[in-house]
């Protein structure tokens, strides 16, 4: 009884912590699976989200040269947008030479970006296996992986990228 | 007049509550205002002679004031990817006009049909939810005034040469609004939290899919669904229909056109969390996960582009903000830092929000260096630009909050230094 009533006590009171603010309405619809799985695109560095699909650097070469060559120069370098390869010198170099071969911590971040964000007149418009094969082309250009080497949801995540112990953590 | 004044500290700044005692504003004042007064009195003038201008369904600024716009500096090749800076020149007290907000795009401004606008959270919930916006409108709301200030803002601070330009082309990418939405923490509550929720990854309903990373105990702690930007529908450059508002933290997390929370027990590790938004350090290593925009302080009046007429009576002003609370306290010196006085804050002082801070000035036609310095509620103290580039080297790009000097000429002209 005792334990009960102790058990009481603290359940009033922590509804009385959830009360100070307003509740809400409860309006938000049960949102299905298959609604999830459509919406949800977002990848992790273990791979998790990335689609099936596969590509390599050869295959990438031509979507490359197709629909990113004009912004980012060719073999990644020398366009208006951001290198993305042909570093000439490394992070502590004056000035430092940030490309996703010296900077980028993981290669599932070239991947959602690129299928996100790219290109920028034609955003969403490659497909998967587009992606993937100008992702392995990237990183080829980098030298981090071979020219024939395939990049799917297997392998995507296992690549070893240079500046992956690049980053400290801010305490907050 | 030199005698008459009490200094508080060198290059003539004087104590800020003098401006509030008046009599020596208004003993300037009635020396002028008969003769101007007269002249206005004697003639009638041309727009009193006609009727004015209609009624207007939207008000727009004076024609006069057309000099007053944002600077936007957009990608050639996709004008829609850039930004655009707040003119805080031209800007006085605290609040930034709704259509001078500072803008950076990724991929332009979608113009979203609110009818057609859904909002999913998902992920580590017990109830994956789906809100209409006519959901979100029935929601109890909150208004919170605060900043919004772009990671990379006054990032010329890191040049080795000071950049020659104004004060808002310099530091206007950040901008205070009053923000009114729904509590992020409503939603989430709603949606159940699993045990095992840490990380909550925002993604944006724009070209380009915006999405970026945030804390769970920021999400819960004092984030907004924004759908009122000073007291209107949110504008279309700010996130329309619905901006995440995560106050004192950098722009980037902010997301605007947000479409979809998920939340999650690590970060997504995207391109704005790893390529960009980190900080190079000199060592190689890169600070990554600096949320907080520290306190910062900029005068905004008199600097670049201003040009002072000859010595006598001004008013120094600017603005200071942190993302960690309250500014309690702004120091401003006439003498390069040799001395310092207390502005006067403009009450009232919010958390993460602009404060106005003034104090009244006598140039005396001298060589001079103006500086201002920021405290904040922490007992941060904005830094002078050595000890900043010390600790971080020059190659950081994001997060310059450094003390700002601006050198007077005795011909009272206004340059940007280091000093």
């Amino acid at each position: 009884m005792f334990t009960l009533k102790l058990f009481l006590i603290i359940w009033v009171s922590f509804a009385i912590a959830a009360d100070a603010e307003q509740p809400g309405p409860n309006l938000g619809k049960l949102a299905s699976d298959d609604l999830v799985k459509r919406w949800n695109r977002d990848i992790f560095p273990d791979g998790e989200g990335l689609p099936e699909g596969y590509g390599n650097a050869m295959q990438g070469k031509s979507v490359y040269v197709q629909y990113c060559q004009s912004c980012h120069g060719q073999e990644g370098s020398g366009g208006s947008a951001d290198e993305l390869a042909g570093a000439r010198h490394g992070l502590t170099d004056n000035p430092p030479d940030k490309t996703i071969g010296t900077y980028w911590p993981y290669a599932t971040t070239v991947f959602d970006f690129t299928r996100r964000a790219m290109p920028l007149n034609a955003p969403g418009s490659l497909s998967d296996s587009q992606v993937y094969a100008v992702t392995a082309y990237l990183l080829y250009l980098n030298g981090i992986i071979k020219e024939k080497e395939e990049m799917n949801a297997k392998t995507l995540p296992l690549v070893n990228m240079p500046n992956r112990q690049g980053f400290t953590r801010e305490k907050m | 007049m030199k005698e008459q004044l009490d200094y508080v500290a060198g290059g003539g700044l004087l104590d800020r509550r003098l401006f509030l005692q008046r009599s020596l504003v208004f003993s300037v004042a009635t020396v002028l205002a008969p003769e101007v007064l007269a002249a206005e009195r004697d003639d009638i003038q041309q727009w009193q002679l006609k009727p004015g201008d209609p009624l207007s369904n939207y008000g727009k600024p004076s024609p006069f004031e057309q000099k007053t716009i944002r600077w936007t500096m957009g990608n050639a090749m996709a004008p829609g990817n850039g930004v655009s800076w707040t003119p805080l020149h031209d800007l006085e007290g605290i609040i930034t006009p709704s259509g001078l907000h500072f803008e950076r795009h990724h991929n332009g401004v979608p113009q979203i049909d609110p009818d057609k606008y859904q909002l999913l959270i998902h992920g580590l919930v017990g109830k994956p939810l789906l809100f209409e916006m006519a959901d979100l409108l029935r929601y109890p709301m909150q208004s919170i005034i605060c900043f919004v200030e772009c990671g990379g803002n006054s990032n010329a601070g890191w040049h080795s040469q000071p950049i020659q330009t104004q004060v808002g082309y310099f530091h206007g990418m950040a901008s205070c609004s009053e923000w009114t939405g729904v509590p992020l923490r409503l939603l989430l509550n709603e949606a159940k939290l699993k045990g095992r929720a840490k990380w909550l990854i925002a993604e944006g309903a724009d070209a380009s899919a915006m999405n970026i990373s945030i804390p769970i105990e920021k999400a819960l702690d004092d984030c907004v669904l924004v759908l009122y930007q000073n007291g209107e529908r949110i504008r279309p450059e700010n996130g329309y229909p619905l901006r995440l508002l995560v106050p004192g933290w950098e722009g980037v997390v902010n997301v605007k056109w947000l479409r979809r929370l998920h939340v999650s027990n690590r970060p997504g590790m995207t391109r704005n969390e790893t390529a960009k938004y980190t900080e190079l350090m000199p060592s190689g290593k890169a600070r990554q996960f600096t949320f907080i925009m520290d306190a910062k302080s900029i005068i905004t009046q008199p600097t670049f582009g201003h040009k002072l007429a000859k010595p006598g009576l001004y008013q120094i002003t600017g603005l200071a903000w942190s993302g960690r609370g309250k500014i309690t306290k702004v120091d401003v010196s006439a003498d390069g830092g040799k001395s310092w006085a207390e502005a006067e804050l403009q009450q009232p002082v919010l958390s993460k929000c602009f404060t106005r801070f003034r104090i009244p000035w006598h140039w005396q036609g001298d060589n001079i260096v103006l500086k201002s310095r920021a405290t904040d509620e922490t007992g941060y103290i904005q830094p002078e630009r050595a000890v900043l580039v010390s600790e971080r080297g020059e190659h950081g790009y994001f997060h310059y909050n450094a003390i700002v000097s601006w050198a007077v000429s005795s011909e009272g002209r206004i340059s940007h230094v280091y000093a």
